[in-house]
């Protein structure tokens, strides 16, 4: 079994909902777009039962070249985190393995 | 943002569907994605990232209020890591001040 994607997704779409397949497949971009769009302007995305995504704001702070161990400072950055809601933290509890290599 | 709000923005977007429309394909799309990663599965959203999961290993946790041991077993947990299109996206909007 394969990766789950966007055309998996607006196929699901299509059949379940009935949505033409060029509405199905614009819905499922929006989506992402919007979720997208807000994390661009700082905004945290709060999808109840799913999840939250939210943003956190990182301090310059040393690194290092893993090939050549030279340092190099890892510099300020905006990064997007993923807190998993009750719901699908559940549901994942469920699987005991083995991961798909 | 939450997931009403997301759905009116979306609405907004793809006149064509109704509230309703939108509504149930934002449900189908947060349950397809728990039920792939409930099998064990990954997902992957060009330009957005992936999702996939990690195992945490069995550990002797605490009972918070009496402080005993309490075994806990080995579990899976989901992941989600941003793709490279939104990892920029998101650290340049730093830089415009957002």
């Amino acid at each position: 079994m394969g990766a789950l994607t966007k055309a998996e997704l607006a196929e699901h779409l299509h059949i379940e909902l009935g949505l033409s397949k060029r509405e199905a497949k614009s819905m499922v971009e929006t989506f992402f777009e919007e979720i997208r769009g807000c994390l661009r302007e700082n905004e945290q995305v709060k999808l109840s039962g799913f999840g939250n995504f939210d943003l956190r704001d990182k301090r310059e702070r040393p690194g290092r070249n893993p090939k050549t161990g030279e340092e190099i400072p890892i510099s300020a950055r905006r990064v997007v985190t993923f807190r998993p809601g009750q719901k699908l933290k559940g549901r994942v509890e469920e699987f005991d393995g083995p991961l798909e290599p | 943002m939450t997931k009403s709000e997301l759905i009116e923005q979306i609405a907004m977007r793809q006149p064509e569907l109704s509230v309703k429309e939108v509504e149930a394909a934002v449900r189908i799309i947060l349950d397809d994605i728990t039920d792939a990663l409930a099998e064990g599965g990954r997902v992957e959203i060009r330009g957005f990232g992936s999702f996939s999961l990690h195992y945490r290993e069995p550990r002797v946790g605490r009972n918070p209020k009496t402080g005993d041991p309490v075994e806990l077993t080995g579990k899976f947990v989901p992941h989600f890591k941003p793709g490279k299109e939104l990892r920029e996206q998101v650290n340049a909007s730093r830089a415009l001040g957002y």
